[in-house]
């Protein structure tokens, strides 16, 4: 069936590259909005030039957490729309689904935001993501070297992130 | 478990125009719902964009952590969107059955001004009784 807005008829599910990856990319950004890493594995479709993409992914998060925080049918205290929500403040979502992929989402309470993106039928990543933050403490916080707020340069992580994400299914 | 809180109806421009609250604490005045209907609208449009693969047709499913968010959109663009409690099951059936009122109760109604607020007793009526059964189906009251 073709919906309203999309251009080609695309029915079958992503298949994993040669290479085994089931995720498409990764972000992770820290609470200020700098992308610290992207990461990609698989993607077909670049609407947009890297930076704008960045701030575009984080702008949709962003929007999407005040979003949740106000529709909260279970809080009878919410703020305003749009006034900006620290990190844990308010009901905040997991996850979401459209026909051709699924995106993950952590924060942790530090603001650093963690995205993966995947196809559309894989589960409940939460316990993923959090074993990715902790490669994160272990290989870049950890790490002496490591300027915090800038992007994130060390090979070790990238190696761990790729054995990880590899072995979701 | 399983209720739904809230119903919104928005049309293709990103207008709401049909919103009916069945939560309790949850409830927000009109402005709040109108901004959140734009705002829905507009994330839906921009999810679009950041698809890594051709064919992306916005939101289906969002997932937080009291609630969850089952959208529809239909051929013409008009999103109809619940928010219910976490794991409820069969929300599509149900979004495309009120799409089936929505077509027979207001499209079909000749004094219905298209993209304008509902305001089609019928359409209620019918709404809140497919809701009320669909309560008792899967709650047992």
């Amino acid at each position: 069936m073709q919906f309203f807005g999309g251009s080609e008829i695309n029915p079958s599910p992503q298949v994993p590259t040669a290479s085994g990856n089931n995720a498409h990319m990764m972000y992770v950004f820290n609470r200020n909005g700098v992308c610290l890493l992207y990461k990609e594995w698989n993607r077909l479709l670049h609407t947009l030039n890297p930076q704008q993409d960045h701030k575009l992914m984080f702008g949709l998060l962003f929007s999407l957490k005040s979003l949740t925080a106000k529709m909260d049918p279970v809080n009878a205290d919410k703020g305003n729309l749009g006034v900006p929500q620290l990190p844990g403040q308010g009901c905040s979502f997991h996850s979401f689904r459209t026909n051709t992929y699924k995106l993950s989402f952590m924060e942790t309470p530090s603001g650093i935001k963690i995205i993966l993106v995947t196809h559309p039928k894989t589960g409940d990543l939460r316990e993923s993501l959090k074993y990715i933050y902790g490669l994160y403490v272990e290989y870049v916080v950890k790490n002496p070297i490591y300027n915090p707020g800038f992007p994130i340069k060390s090979e070790l992580f990238n190696t761990a992130l790729d054995q990880y994400v590899r072995s979701i299914s | 478990m399983a209720a739904i809180y809230s119903l919104y109806i928005i049309n293709k421009s990103g207008g709401l125009i049909f919103y009916k609250d069945c939560g309790t604490k949850g409830r927000m005045d009109t402005n709040d719902s109108l901004r959140v209907a734009s705002l829905w609208h507009s994330m839906h449009a921009i999810s679009q964009q950041l698809s890594p693969v051709n064919g992306c047709s916005g939101i289906e499913l969002l997932q937080a952590d009291t609630f969850d968010l089952h959208c529809f959109q239909s051929l013409p663009g008009t999103k109809f969107f619940v928010v219910c409690e976490p794991g409820t099951p069969h929300m599509e059936s149900l979004l495309r059955y009120i799409y089936e009122l929505y077509t027979d109760y207001v499209l079909k109604n000749p004094f219905y001004e298209i993209e304008m607020p509902i305001r089609c007793e019928l359409f209620d009526l019918n709404l809140s009784q497919a809701v009320q059964s669909d309560r008792v189906a899967l709650l047992g009251r």
